[in-house]
């Protein structure tokens, strides 16, 4: 196994760092200078209305987009040119991208853990189908599974190479309340244990309070707001973030010219 | 430089991620999961064979009937079967080709791979690969067809076969990779220029008939294109029994030209796909 590289201050190098990132479509600028950095082990939040750039920035992260200018880090690899350096370190899981519909759940696990150059194969996709109540499901084509099945799938591959970064785009969008609440406890245990990296995207606010240690607000592609969830409640003085995101969100309609603050 | 931080247990090491073994891994993982769809659709495998079938018949029974009319085509036994089994060559390597990466669409599965470590000249080879295992599963049982029924015998043609085979398979990755690349800068709204491409080569490769047919100002037009030499060998060797081997050279010269022009074509439509942002909003 290879050692981390400690920076001068003997401290790990953050495994996400973003600068000056933007991404201009045309004439509509999508994701508009922004810069943060990402800790080992954190889960962060990417908040904002639809067009407030989170799928953009989420796709820069994952070099399917390359950005107008600015970069995007990921483990010291830039991802518009090295990509292919860290991808198998990362993985991501979204339900708006589906494994074939047409394999088995086996055959799915199985394609992608070549893919990714997972050990012990066999065992894994076991392992896998255990931790994520697949074992049943194993030879079932993915396309006739419920929702819920098609999710745990779908989380099984994401983890499939235990990866150090996680992308999430709304992961428990369309999932009724009690497998959403085993997702969010699974993707809890799993950072714990392995001090992952997670980027989130979510609409659900519940779903953030209970996972984020950090929440990046954007609006019209900017950090308007990075904090915990807790300090983002307290100083908009509302009850939970949901109150929070329509305050900000109204605000945003109502004035477009004015810049952001909080009130 | 990248980080070296600790890796996760099950995956393997940068340093394994770059070499050749891992390399053909995840082409073999590629493969694998069209040789599953494949293999988990008997209507699919059936219509894999179906047209070259049908065609096959069609031109066998008419080339039997033209046999008993005219003392040219009784001369020419077998130039229209194998010019139909040379062209479905062409189309259906082509069309393995294309409809292989339509499916990463189709199946909303093309995010996952562009996000996976498989590299784009990876996901090529496992193309190519499968476009050859298709051909073989439509060809096979054709060629089968047009020995016992019109006692065409494919493979005595020997050496001169396998330089035809290979000039049409270059030739057909070279238009899939520019239909795929279109596919992926337009999305599902190209996904008829991948069906269609081939078929305008149809007319101008000169499959059925000589060049000197065609009109003089389109006749350097067919000699630009591979295809249009390997029929013109297959003339040669069943009208009059020779194996012209320039006319080979010539195509594989060419072949490699547009080879070159396939794949420069797709990593240009893959840059600017990853620049407007396509790959993540695939679709119509």
């Amino acid at each position: 196994m290879q050692k981390p590289t400690l920076q001068s201050n003997g401290t790990l190098p953050p495994p996400v760092t973003v600068r000056g990132l933007r991404k201009v479509y045309n004439d509509i600028t999508a994701v508009d200078g922004i810069s943060f950095d990402l800790a080992r082990g954190s889960i962060t939040a990417l908040l904002g209305g639809n067009g407030a750039g989170k799928t953009t920035t989420i796709s820069m992260l994952m070099g399917l987009v390359v950005p107008t200018s600015g970069e995007a880090r990921v483990f010291g690899a830039d991802m518009a040119r090295e990509r292919h350096k860290v991808l198998h370190r990362m993985n991501f899981e979204s339900p708006y991208v589906d494994v074939p519909m047409r394999l088995t759940v086996r055959q799915n696990l199985e394609v992608f853990a070549r893919l990714y150059g997972v050990r012990h194969l066999k065992a894994r996709i076991i392992a896998a189908a255990a931790e994520f109540r697949l074992a049943e499901l194993l030879d079932r084509p993915y396309g006739k599974l419920s929702a819920g099945q098609k999710t745990r799938v779908s989380l099984a591959k994401a983890l499939i190479n235990e990866p150090e970064l996680l992308l999430l785009d709304e992961p428990t969008a369309s999932l009724d309340p009690d497998t959403a609440d085993w997702v969010r406890t699974k993707l809890e245990v799993y950072c714990r244990d392995r001090a992952a990296t997670v980027v989130l995207a979510s609409h659900n606010m519940a779903e953030v309070e209970r996972l984020a240690d950090r929440v990046l607000m954007l609006e019209k592609g900017r950090i308007i707001a990075d904090e915990t969830p807790a300090e983002l409640i307290k100083r908009f003085g509302r009850a939970n973030l949901e109150e929070v995101f329509l305050a900000i969100a109204r605000r945003g309609a109502e004035s477009t010219e004015e810049t952001p603050s909080a009130p | 430089m990248t980080q070296s931080a600790p890796h996760p247990h099950h995956a393997s090491p940068l340093g394994e991620q770059t070499t050749l073994v891992a390399s053909l891994r995840r082409v073999y993982a590629l493969v694998l999961r069209y040789w599953y769809v494949i293999r988990s659709s008997w209507p699919r495998t059936a219509e894999l064979i179906y047209w070259p079938l049908v065609q096959m018949l069609m031109w066998g029974f008419l080339q039997s009937y033209l046999a008993q009319t005219s003392s040219f085509a009784a001369k020419a036994a077998g130039l229209f079967i194998g010019a139909v089994l040379l062209w479905d060559i062409l189309v259906r390597s082509q069309l393995g080709f294309a409809v292989a990466f339509l499916e990463e669409i189709w199946s909303r599965n093309l995010g996952h791979l562009m996000m996976s470590p498989l590299r784009p000249s990876e996901l090529v080879a496992a193309l190519m690969a499968v476009s050859l295992i298709k051909l073989l599963v439509a060809m096979i049982p054709v060629a089968a067809l047009a020995y016992f029924f019109f006692g065409f015998n494919v493979l005595s043609l020997g050496l001169a076969f396998a330089a035809l085979f290979a000039n049409l398979i270059i030739m057909s990755w070279s238009l899939g990779l520019v239909s795929t690349g279109v596919v992926l800068r337009w999305g599902l709204g190209a996904e008829s220029f991948a069906w269609l491409i081939v078929f305008v080569f149809l007319p101008l490769c000169c499959v059925y008939y000589p060049v000197s047919t065609l009109p003089g100002w389109l006749q350097p037009v067919a000699l630009a294109l591979p295809p249009t030499y390997v029929f013109e060998g297959l003339r040669a060797i069943v009208l009059e029994g020779t194996f012209v081997g320039h006319l080979m050279l010539e195509a594989f010269a060419l072949n490699a030209v547009y080879f070159a022009a396939g794949c420069a074509t797709f990593a240009y439509f893959l840059k600017s796909a990853r620049i407007n942002g396509s790959l993540v909003q695939m679709g119509e």
